[in-house]
């Protein structure tokens, strides 16, 4: 489904390189982040958390607080309204404060505001709070036996969400099957880590709450601080300064907001509160730790015939989006390889550590990884080539996946053809010095989710611009969120595109709940989709308004006019223009204001079944990852070299701001591969919640990256966008595995990849070796 | 006790009044409002705070204020020149090197101490020189880009 390259030729601003509408700003430190911001008269926030990972709070006493000069307010559970929150519906169990108990090392107890940030940090200390500990639930494995503590009264056995999907006959398929294997494999608790802190900057004034915050959805935000402290949404305004990075972690509030609101509201002054790294880490909401059981049966020629599919999925403390997590961990399962016979069998678990939320590439990535090495592993089995047995099984274009997602366009195959091409597969596959090794991972992610979080018949993205009474630019309104990946850029070229006029003569106005038309937000791989598709319906409102005065003005008829980097033209008479501007002034003269509104919602998608919607969207993206790596057998040292990416992501808006995303999703797999994992002592403390200790790729680590694309061109998106910012993170993990086993016929099974797991895995074969030796 | 000292930020000479155990980090955003200059971990482990002091990049989270008196202080907002960026900056717009931007400043500033000591660094001085900074959005492969074409347009 391609769409003609001549079609192509004819886009002015999209498909080009421009640089970030905001890099200027960047590059010179101008850009302000929310903890950037001074206003007068501030306070400073500060949170108490909890030391243990599961204690009854018997008493608190914030006297002595209280009385240090320079404390405004120090508040807890019985200052804040009891309504409890949450992102995932039917399960908001958090408080704004622990109640009665306290469930993971860093749960809020209480906070204080105060003249500056030493004072605060001072009146934390002073306020006493008597725990009776009680035995943690640490293990996932054991959090559902009769035995464990409880964590929630609502939750019996700890089971946050139970999970049980089947279609097709597993069963038959597998028995029908030649060869079955079952393997087990595990991820690890990794974070989203984004280099800004969640901050939140509050104002009470005159009944109304405004809150300037690091977030990847103002929305949700507002919907969720309205409902907790019962006001209108019309009296809570949420809007972003510059954000620092998200990667999924600022999609759900964080607390910063909630508490800097209600001492904001104690208080009467605004109140900043921005997190330490060390609050960042045990806040969470990243990676689930899944622990992966697949089954899976192929024909003699590897056509893939059946999966059932079994997780255990340690979810910390709270739901947070844990519910969606758990669901996609099964639900992108199929997307990529096709087979119809598919059952997925998954227990969410609570444990007094963390909670764990959405990050990038949601609950997918780590099943993505079991996937793929079990898929290698057949392969093997089979005496197949590694490439050969993912052309037998890649999924098509206009195909429904047997959980009922259906895709559209997808150059899967060809992007898989031409990853073996470039980076040499054929020449190097088994072929390469001892100690290399090459190996493939491949996925695909949603462009868009098909349902909001909440249920609601709002659309999912608006967007309103306006031309000046000059005609001289126009001002695009979007709730959409730049949280650096750079939709800003993108929907300014988009704007640009759809009226006629330059990428300079955009101005933005985003993610305000008060000034820009409702977006969801960042999350979900959407915006280009979907945010593009209302820009792009407000900037051909207003190119059809202009070009109807302009065929006035030129006397000529609608239907021949066109209009081109502003200038205004008969077809086929080009002689006969004139400026945009011109009529832009004109119609602001006669007619009155010069506006274009859009909206999106993606038709009814999905089947009928519990959690049909989880996965469900408009289009797919596809990509195959190849890696090469070098490994010392010494000292377990694993080094990637090189990666080729081949993605699948329709058209391209902007080249650069593409490949970056490519470039930035792969690092953060091959964080999560190699390096990451949050570590807890035997009571449930984190051991490495800093930046020193919790590893993530450096400059050091980078290795050559190639990224490539296929022709390609999505229906359901503008001009035949999709995504690519999250679904450049799952094929990497599972290529980087395969290509260790390929340099050193070892396969680890849980991740993170690390060199003492593979020092092990080498030095127990070369033990089994010996002994083999020995006995014969 | 608090003390007045002299701190030269960009060749502007403050007088402040600081506490001793106060870091540069801290002066610089909060008394004299360099906010460019960004807090992420506060413990020298990710590099976003780093200023060069007498031409070597630091850490201005692990620096006292009291330290850095009669020392030239550079921070990202003296980079440019007026409205001319500098080559680095220029540099980071052109290769894609920006996405969330908070790293930005410390990259900028660490690059900056290489090139004004090594104006044509080979691939892997530059990513020594800033193995000390952290960046989560780009995987540093268009950073690299940046930093080296900063180099030889210098040259």
């Amino acid at each position: 489904m391609s769409e003609p390259a001549a079609k192509k030729e004819q886009y002015s601003v999209i498909g080009k390189s421009v640089p970030k509408v905001d890099a200027y700003d960047k590059a010179t430190g101008r850009a302000r982040y929310t903890g950037d911001l001074k206003v007068p008269n501030a306070l400073v926030g500060k949170i108490l958390r909890s030391p243990h990972a599961h204690a009854r709070i018997i008493s608190i006493d914030t006297s002595k607080a209280e009385q240090l000069p320079g404390v405004k307010a120090v508040i807890t559970a019985k200052d804040v309204p009891s309504v409890m929150y949450g992102i995932s519906p039917a399960r908001y169990d958090e408080n704004i404060f622990a109640v009665e108990k306290v469930l993971y090392v860093g749960d809020k107890v209480a906070a204080v505001a105060a003249v500056d940030e030493e004072t605060a940090v001072k009146a934390l200390n002073l306020i006493d709070v008597e725990y009776e500990v009680l035995p943690p639930v640490l293990d996932p494995f054991r959090a559902m036996d009769p035995d464990q503590p409880q964590l929630h009264e609502q939750y019996p056995r700890n089971i946050s969400v139970e999970i049980h999907q089947n279609f097709g006959d597993v069963d038959k398929a597998l028995a029908d099957a030649y060869h079955v294997r079952t393997d087990t494999f595990s991820g690890t608790r990794a974070a989203h880590v984004p280099m800004e802190p969640h901050a939140a900057l509050s104002k009470w004034e005159g009944g109304k709450l405004t809150i300037t915050c690091s977030t990847q959805s103002p929305h949700y935000f507002q919907y969720h601080i309205a409902r907790v402290f019962g006001l209108k949404m019309g009296d809570v305004r949420v809007l972003k300064s510059y954000v620092g990075g998200g990667f999924g972690g600022k999609l759900e509030p964080s607390g910063a907001e909630y508490v800097s609101a209600a001492l904001a509201m104690k208080t009467g002054r605004p109140v900043k509160l921005v997190f330490d790294r060390w609050e960042v880490f045990v806040h969470h909401r990243g990676r689930h730790p899944q622990h992966i059981t697949l089954t899976t049966g192929v024909t003699k020629e590897g056509k893939l015939l059946g999966c059932h599919a079994r997780f255990i999925i340690d979810g910390g403390a709270y739901t947070s989006l844990g519910i969606a997590s758990a669901y996609y961990a099964g639900a992108m399962l199929p997307l990529i390889y096709m087979f119809d016979h598919y059952r997925f069998d998954g227990f969410r678990v609570h444990t007094n550590l963390p909670s764990c939320g959405a990050q990038r590439g949601h609950g997918a990535p780590q099943p993505r990884f079991a996937f793929e090495s079990q898929l290698d592993m057949i392969a093997k089995d089979l005496g197949m080539d590694s490439i050969d047995i993912r052309l037998v099984n890649a999924r098509k274009p206009d195909t429904m996946t047997p959980n009922e997602f259906k895709v559209n366009s997808c150059a899967f195959t060809e992007a898989i053809q031409k990853a073996r091409r470039i980076s040499g597969w054929d020449e190097k596959k088994g072929k390469l010095a001892s100690g290399k090794g090459i190996g493939i991972g491949c996925g695909g992610f949603i462009s868009g989710n098909g349902y909001p979080i909440y249920r609601t018949r709002l659309p999912h993205a608006g967007a309103v611009i306006k031309v000046s009474e000059q005609g001289d630019i126009a001002t695009l309104y979007t709730g959409a969120v730049d949280i650096g990946q750079g939709s800003d850029t993108v929907l300014a070229q988009m704007a640009a595109e759809a009226m006629g006029i330059d990428f300079e003569d955009i101005k933005l106005v985003t993610a305000d709940t008060e000034t820009t038309p409702h977006d969801f937000g960042a999350y979900a791989s959407r915006q280009t989709l979907m945010s593009g598709w209302a820009v792009k319906e407000a900037g051909e409102e207003v190119r059809r308004q202009v070009l109807e005065l302009a065929a006035e003005m030129l006397e000529a008829n609608v239907e021949d006019m066109n209009v081109d980097r502003r200038v205004i033209y008969v077809k086929g008479s080009p002689e006969k223009s004139i400026p945009f501007e011109r009529v832009a002034n004109e119609f602001f003269i006669t007619r009155g204001p010069l506006v274009g509104r859009g909206k999106y919602a993606p038709p009814k998608l999905g089947g009928s079944f519990k959690g049909a919607p989880v996965g469900t969207s408009p289009a797919y993206s596809f990509a195959a990852q190849i890696s090469q790596v070098e490994t010392d057998e010494e000292t377990g040292q694993v080094m990637v070299t090189d990666v080729w990416d081949v993605h699948d992501c329709g058209q391209v808006i902007n080249p650069t701001l593409l490949h970056a995303q490519v470039e930035g999703a792969l690092f953060m797999g091959m964080g999560e591969a190699m390096y990451e994992a949050m570590v807890f002592d035997a009571n449930g403390k984190p051991l490495n919640a800093n930046l020193g200790d919790y590893r993530i790729p450096t400059a050091l680590d980078v290795p050559q990256v190639v990224s490539d694309l296929v022709d390609s061109y999505e229906p359901a998106g503008p001009w035949g966008v999709k995504e690519v910012g999250e679904g450049a993170t799952l094929p990497t993990m599972g290529s980087y595995a395969n290509a260790i086993y390929d340099a050193i016929g070892i396969r680890i099974y849980d991740m993170p990849l690390t060199p003492e797991k593979v020092w092990r895995a080498i030095e127990q074969r070369k033990r089994q070796e010996r002994e083999a030796a020995e006995k014969k | 006790m608090k003390r007045i000292i002299e701190l030269n930020v960009n060749g502007v000479v403050h007088e402040v009044v600081v506490e001793p155990q106060r870091t540069l980090l801290e002066v610089l955003r909060e008394t004299l409002g360099y906010t460019g200059t960004k807090k992420a971990c506060d413990s020298g482990d990710c590099g976003a705070c780093t200023v060069i002091i007498d031409g070597r990049a630091v850490l201005s989270c692990l620096t006292l204020a009291v330290e850095a008196q009669g020392k030239n202080i550079e921070t990202i907002e003296g980079m440019a020149t007026g409205d001319r960026l500098h080559p680095i900056q220029q540099a980071f717009l052109d290769k894609g090197a920006i996405q969330c931007g908070y790293c930005t400043p410390g990259l900028v500033l660490s690059a900056k101490a290489l090139l004004d000591e090594n104006p044509k660094p080979s691939r892997e001085e530059v990513k020594k020189a800033i193995g000390g900074n952290l960046c989560r959005c780009t995987g540093y492969v268009k950073i690299l880009d940046a930093i080296e074409a900063a180099g030889e347009q210098a040259n």
